[in-house]
């Protein structure tokens, strides 16, 4: 399956990425490549297959669940730590809302 | 003390008898890594002071007379896909070129719990995506046994560090082969538990139905060792299983005499000559064992690639959204609006292959394209978990190739990201299944370049595997 240009632009703002023209071109080409290949998959009837979301084993209904014990967390500095940018205590961004 | 050649057990018996302290070991240990390193760009950062606390705490335990732990003075390298406080992480990738964990994983803080000595953080392919480790932002590794060639991806500095020398075991992680194939491209063991075996809290997530740690080691044993200390339940991650972990120090012993092995005939396609001659050499060692072969198919082989890169990637798009230029990632100078900041930090700070991924992924996932693709893929995941199940009720385990090739030379493969895919698979499908899967040294090309042998077996059966692949190293097979 070939996917053009267009779709390519469209697909990068879905996933917030800004992409150069050249990286345009060459993605257009590379996901057409990826796509033609994943086609393969109609090959096949999957009719009355149940799709698989996760690996499963044998365990009890509720063994994946915990115990609601309470634990110290992270402390508000040490969470901040690595912001590009913060102050007091708060993630900074640019700003969203115009007075 | 010989650094490359050390085992666990070498160590510990150093350490009893005196030979050497663990702060010695670590010291020593941190200078021969860091002197060596320039050769590969194994590691990309040393944890110093941690390694050196760690040894420390080994020595006052020892002198206390208590039990210094499965693992104790062993310095040991993490990929840098799984968190380590106060140590830089960077998953490869130049938007966490700063980040310094707040937290541990839970596999590291079991490794330390047992005496292990980190001394450094493993590069890898950004965000464990690749086959090649040529997609670091911190340039590719070089494969110890031949410079000039990849050591295998994405877990390809873990790799490196146990084959050269510098570390005695490492931990990596496994989503789609990143352990088995690296392991088998420099000549050592590496295990990728089941699915569930070991937590992933502090693994930074790529494909999370399909991630995994696992260990690296130059013996099997030593694997087992490792594998040992970190894996079982942990609260702070719910896919992580609750069977209990099994002793497979004592299973590894018993002989394998009556075992019945699966050759899946799609596995032995295609192979390069060598591979297919290396194969047949392992196969005999275990013959000789008493193992007997049987042909077996898994006749969804064949549309394994196409469902894995639909399902790792359409993961990949979501988990990869919280590199969002706003938390813990570097922002771009260019982010004068909220939209701005996350294209700009996005699109400057992720790698090609990242960023590939992102976009094939958010695409599968879109409007219109949900059940051509991602649904259809995991009705394809059934198909290829359900092979499984149907070849372990006619044989205990299967052997397979891990890589139709072995390793291959710095940009050789580079420019064909889809040639780069179909690499991968004969480690894919077993991913897919969640089953356990290991790769073992089975001799060397011509040209003197490491070929793997892959053992597979049922959910949990670990005990199983590491007994094929031990019996299989203490008769030689390594080298056979």
């Amino acid at each position: 399956m070939k996917l053009s240009e267009e779709k390519v632009r469209y697909v990068a703002g879905l996933a917030n990425l800004a992409l150069t023209e050249d990286e345009i071109h060459q993605y257009a080409h590379d996901l057409s490549d990826i796509l033609t290949h994943i086609d393969k998959l109609n090959e096949l009837n999957t009719e009355g297959v149940a799709p698989m979301a996760q690996v499963l084993f044998d365990a009890g209904e509720s063994s994946t669940l915990r115990e609601d014990d309470p634990h110290v967390s992270l402390t508000n500095a040490e969470a901040m730590a690595n912001a590009p940018v913060s102050g007091q205590g708060y993630f900074k961004v640019p700003r969203v809302i115009e007075r | 003390m010989r650094i490359p050649s050390l085992t666990i057990s070498t160590v510990r018996q150093g350490l009893a008898e005196q030979t050497f302290s663990a702060v010695e070991l670590a010291q020593e240990a941190l200078a021969f890594a860091k002197a060596e390193n320039p050769k590969t760009n194994a590691y990309l950062t040393f944890s110093d002071e941690r390694a050196l606390a760690a040894a420390r705490a080994v020595d006052e335990k020892i002198a206390r007379g208590e039990d210094p732990g499965a693992l104790a003075g062993v310095p040991v390298g993490v990929k840098d896909v799984i968190v380590t406080r106060g140590v830089r992480t960077t998953c490869g990738s130049k938007l966490l070129e700063h980040f310094i964990p707040p937290y541990d994983a839970t596999a590291v803080e079991r490794l330390e719990a047992a005496g292990g000595v980190i001394i450094g953080k493993t590069n890898c392919d950004e965000f464990a995506m690749g086959s090649s480790n040529e997609n670091s932002a911190y340039g590719p590794v070089r494969n110890p046994v031949a410079l000039d060639r990849v050591p295998g991806g994405s877990s390809g500095g873990s790799a490196a560090v146990v084959a050269q020398g510098t570390a005695v075991v490492s931990l990596g992680s496994d989503t789609g082969g990143s352990i088995r194939q690296p392991a088998s491209f420099c000549g050592c063991v590496g295990v990728t538990p089941t699915y569930g075996r070991v937590s992933r809290y502090g693994l930074v997530a790529f494909a999370s139905s399909l991630d995994h740690i696992g260990p690296f080691a130059r013996s099997v044993a030593d694997s087992a060792t490792l594998l040992e200390a970190i894996a079982g339940r942990d609260p702070r991650d719910a896919t992580s299983a609750t069977h209990p972990v099994q002793d497979y120090a004592t299973a590894m012993k018993e002989p394998l005499q009556g075992l019945r092995i699966g050759l899946p005939k799609e596995y032995f396609f295609g192979l390069a000559s060598e591979i297919g001659d290396r194969m047949q050499a392992g196969i005999n060692v275990l013959t000789k064992q008493g193992c007997e072969f049987v042909d077996v198919s898994l006749p969804h082989t064949e549309w394994a690639i196409a469902a894995y890169y639909i399902i790792c990637t359409a993961e990949v798009s979501a988990n990869l959204s919280r590199f969002d230029g706003a938390r813990f990632t570097t922002r771009s100078a260019k982010a004068d609006t909220l939209i701005d900041m996350y294209r700009n930090s996005r699109g400057e700070g992720f790698g090609a292959e990242a960023k590939r991924r992102i976009m094939l992924g958010a695409y599968v996932l879109s409007h219109g394209y949900y059940d051509a693709y991602y649904l259809k893929a995991q009705r394809v995941r059934s198909l290829i978990t359900r092979d499984f199940a149907q070849a372990f009720e006619k044989v205990d385990a299967l052997i397979t190739p891990v890589s139709p090739f072995p390793a291959f030379k710095l940009g050789e493969k580079t420019s064909d990201p889809l040639q780069m895919y179909l690499s991968d698979i004969y480690t894919i499908t077993g991913s897919l299944a969640g089953i356990p899967c290991m790769n073992v040294p089975c001799g060397l090309t011509i040209e003197g370049l490491p070929v793997g042998m892959q053992i597979l077996t049922k959910h949990f059966s670990e005990h199983l595997m590491l007994r094929i692949a031990h019996q299989y190293e203490i008769s030689g097979g390594f080298s056979a």
